[in-house]
């Protein structure tokens, strides 16, 4: 048995380390500059217990590996290299202390504390940022495999809708141009109904554009996504759709662009992305810098292409209309988003400088809340902490009288160390979190209770104080221990078996349990130690 | 020092069959509730979209709100207050159809914004908190549940199985289940919504319930070896009795607690503080009058060492010559050396 100095020490020892683990303190941390790229020294504030978003606000996202377009084969992987990209972007995203975490099924978690718009925070997320500059049709390719696809789709039942444009395959429906259109010698199909496709199709100016009117983009979608389409496709070309889209006449029209299968650079040979405001047309625009290599490679590439027309797409988008190449170009180029805010620049820019995302990221599972909701949580969770806190010291103390009291200053160091334990296994305090804390109290009284009941039986077969309070102390412990391993085994069972939530509530038991163990059976048992040395001759104990 | 409840001598197992009844009058009502119409899930298991908004204008009620969301196309929403008569949660689930898409939920939320701005004015509300759930992560969630329940009722029966013994064990986990099955039944009763917290709830009760019996049969098994020839019904009545101060007291505090939280915790706890103060009376009633009996019919079934439970059910005034005839079976020499006592003299 340990003296009572010893047991002070350890007391004050563990007393010592629970306040470190759950005092706020600043540290000096060296961290990358993202504007100047230089290492500065930066004081970071480390709060030990980070507060769920129920109570400090925020956004929360689930993203999964979106399997819908096919299924991805290594999703862990995938999703690995999702959360390096992701952690990147929203470092420079400006939330403090994002988290970015996997979790189980291939999927990731995000939390972003504080933030207040959930849609901006969902683009910067989600966006693939898969840069690729890819030159257009310039043979006219997929223009003479048009009567080809026609005919494949017709063979493979589809129907047009009958009302369905004008007759001819691909009409010039800017007009002027003869000299394309002399290319255009796809044979005008007599019946209607088996150019399903052909006819929503208009040829634009560029070789390789092509309009389609906005109500049928569902339509070519459809037809896109069938076997017979694909396989009559020609070889080293693709679709893609465009971002912009022309009004002529009273109709709608979306561009839809054939390029080259292969891409001459894709973005991640970029190095250097700002977002800025043209000041000639006043759009935004972001510029970017390639690395050397990407530059020699661009300038290859570009130099060999001279006067065709150059797509820039960015997740599987064409951005506004391609640009013709005049001259090689270097390391150096821009992307222009017309009269779109600069903010969308500037997130667009982020995303590029790091990286883009290696799949698409579905989100299954998204939370936004407001930051006066979670203060108001806060608010009421606290107060009815207290007041129930409150009860249990009220009830201990009249029952109990000064060993009720002990039993109390016990549980004001069961408070300290739960949350410190809390801390110690990077717990995020949530608003059930905090009611389960405050019930523990409630419970945590439990071992005191048992103990004491225990002291008052064998006080009343007649022991002496000292006695009575070394058997009370002994024959309570079995029931102590038996009841506490059991309800910590179900909970360490709830931890390796459920997620998120669950595993938080049962991390809590789990510390709570420990932390009213040590508190009920050691501290306690202390405090009484010391009184009767004090008090050797005691005969009648307050309990 | 006062004590409540101090040497009480209470029948607590005479009253058990009126005690299986109440809790059949708790259970099969609320089950049958349950067939007829399913349980309200929360969106965390359903999946979908779900607003709440602040109204800045106390004349909006609920019926303006639906007037503005049918005005923008959607029907069917669920209205319903949350809290301040100004706070107002808004549902619209995701058809089984749409299998949980998130443009359906970018979309629902954007319609009802616009339905808001046009219906009551883009000044006059403000969204405090957005969810939008894919249906499969709550599927998973719920399996993931009642997995982690499993599991650990057999973790419990393990323990017990090494640290008393087996029929201490099923009879503890089937109390459990007891208390899991009146607690699905009340929160029908109470139409709460089944949400994560309340999971969380009804995964506390277990632990809190468990807790409580494994208390009452710590006792059962020191009184086992204190009092060697007595009767069992008499053993676990006596430990009932000595252990209820404890059970008062603990049982006190914590619905202290509890009832704080249900009544100044606010609205996200609220659910959490009636299923626990709920599972406090469940937990507090099973130790007593379902752990018990079944510990006392296993033993009669399947009799342990002594044979205690083959004697089980004599009637207390009629025991000692039963006892001692018992007991002369078994070991003659010891019957004779220490006449059993009906009650512990001490």
């Amino acid at each position: 048995m340990k003296t009572i100095r010893n047991r002070l020490i350890l007391i004050g020892a563990l007393f010592l380390v629970a306040v470190y683990a759950i005092v706020p303190r600043s540290t000096q941390v060296k961290q990358l500059d993202p504007k100047s790229g230089q290492m500065v020294v930066v004081t970071e504030r480390l709060v030990p217990i980070t507060l769920g978003l129920d109570l400090q606000g925020g956004v929360h996202l689930d993203l999964e590996v979106d399997q819908s377009q096919g299924p991805v084969p290594d999703c862990k992987d995938a999703i690995e290299r999702s959360e390096k990209v992701v952690r990147t972007r929203l470092n420079e995203f400006g939330t403090l202390e994002p988290v970015v975490q996997t979790t189980g099924n291939c999927r990731l978690n995000v939390e972003l504390p504080g933030e207040s718009d959930p849609e901006r925070a969902k683009r910067i997320v989600q966006q693939q940022a898969h840069l690729e500059f890819r030159i257009t049709d310039m043979k006219n390719l997929f223009r003479d495999a048009l009567p080809g696809i026609d005919k494949a789709l017709h063979d493979a039942g589809v129907r047009g809708t009958g009302n369905a444009g004008p007759s001819n395959t691909v009409s010039q429906l800017f007009g002027a141009d003869s000299s394309k259109k002399k290319g255009a010698k796809a044979a005008p199909d007599t019946t209607n109904n088996s150019a399903v496709f052909s006819s929503v199709l208009f040829q634009g100016q560029l070789p390789g554009e092509y309009l389609v009117p906005v109500e049928q983009t569902h339509l070519v979608d459809s037809l896109r996504k069938m076997t017979a389409f694909q396989t009559a496709m020609p070889r080293g070309i693709d679709l893609f759709w465009s971002t912009d889209s022309v009004v002529r006449g009273a109709r709608e029209y979306k561009y839809l662009y054939a390029v080259e299968s292969k891409a001459m650079l894709t973005g991640d040979e970029l190095e250097k992305a700002t977002a800025r405001r043209d000041p000639v047309n006043n759009h935004s625009v972001v510029q970017f810098d390639l690395s050397r290599r990407g530059g020699r490679l661009f300038a290859d590439a570009t130099g060999r292409h001279v006067r065709d027309y150059m797509a820039i797409i960015l997740d599987t988008l064409v951005q506004g209309q391609p640009p013709i190449i005049n001259d090689q170009i270097g390391a150096h180029g821009q992307i222009d988003l017309q009269s779109k805010p600069l903010a969308d620049a500037q997130d667009l820019a982020l995303v590029l400088r790091a990286g883009a995302l290696p799949v698409r990221l579905a989100i299954v599972d998204e939370q936004s809340i407001g930051p006066t909701l979670g203060a108001d949580a806060i608010h009421d969770g606290i107060r009815a902490g207290a007041v129930g806190v409150a009860l249990v010291i009220l009830i201990m103390g009249i029952y109990y009288r000064l060993s009720g009291l002990l039993a109390v200053a016990a549980l004001a160091l069961y408070v300290l160390f739960t949350l410190a334990g809390l801390a110690i296994f990077g717990f995020t305090l949530t608003l059930p979190g905090l009611a389960g804390l405050a019930l523990s109290v409630g419970i945590a009284v439990d071992a005191n209770v048992l103990i004491f009941e225990r002291i008052r039986e064998e006080l009343q077969h007649g022991k002496s104080v000292r006695l009575a309070i070394d058997e009370g102390f002994k024959h309570a412990m079995s029931a102590i221990v038996d009841s506490n391993v059991s309800t910590a085994l179900t909970a360490a069972i709830l931890y390796l078996v459920g997620t998120g939530p669950v595993q938080g509530f049962a991390i809590t038991l789990i510390v709570g349990i420990a932390a009213s163990m040590i508190t009920a059976i050691f501290v306690v048992r202390t405090f009484y130690m010391i009184w009767l040395q004090r008090r050797p001759d005691m005969t009648t104990v307050s309990i | 020092m006062f004590r409540l409840f101090a040497n009480a001598r209470y029948d607590f197992i005479k009253w058990r069959k009126w005690a299986y009844g109440l809790s059949a009058l708790l259970i099969v009502p609320g089950f049958v509730w349950l067939l007829i119409s399913p349980p309200n899930y929360s969106i965390e298991f359903t999946g979908g979209t779900q607003v709440q908004i602040a109204t800045l204008d106390h004349a909006i009620g609920a019926a303006q709100i639906r007037a503005a969301l049918d005005a923008g196309g959607l029907h069917g929403a669920e209205i319903s207050s949350y809290g301040a008569d100004t706070a107002f949660m808004i549902r619209a689930r995701l058809g089984e159809t749409n299998s949980g898409t998130q443009q359906a939920s970018d979309s629902t939320m954007r319609a009802v914004r616009s339905s808001f701005d046009r219906g009551l004015g883009p000044t006059k509300y403000k969204v405090m908190k957005y969810e939008g759930i894919d249906g499969k992560v709550g599927k998973e969630l719920q399996g993931k549940a009642f997995l982690a329940i499993f599991f650990s009722f057999f973790v419990t029966l393990a323990y017990l199985a090494i640290r008393f013994e087996w029929r201490f064990g099923t009879a503890a986990v089937l109390a459990t289940a007891h208390d899991i099955l009146t607690t699905i039944a009340f929160i029908k009763y109470m139409n709460l919504e089944i949400s994560l917290v309340v999971v969380g709830a009804v995964l506390t009760m277990v632990g809190y319930s468990l807790n409580d019996t494994i208390i009452i049969f710590d006792r059962v098994r020191e009184n086992l070896r204190k009092f060697r020839r007595q009767n069992l019904y008499d053993v676990v009545n006596l430990s009932i009795n000595e252990t209820l101060p404890r059970s008062i007291l603990t049982h006190g505090t914590t619905f202290a607690t509890t009832a704080a939280l249900a009544i100044l915790g606010g609205e996200v706890i609220r659910p959490f503080a009636l299923v626990m103060a709920f599972a406090i009376f469940t937990g507090t009633f099973s130790s007593i009058y379902i752990a018990a009996p079944i510990l006392m019919y296993i033993e009669k079934r399947w009799p342990g060492e002594d044979a205690r439970g083959a004697r089980i059910l004599t009637s207390p005034m009629a025991m000692p010559a039963a006892g001692a005839a018992a007991a002369s079976a078994t070991q003659p020499k010891a019957a004779k050396a220490a006449p059993p006592t009906p009650s512990p003299a001490r």
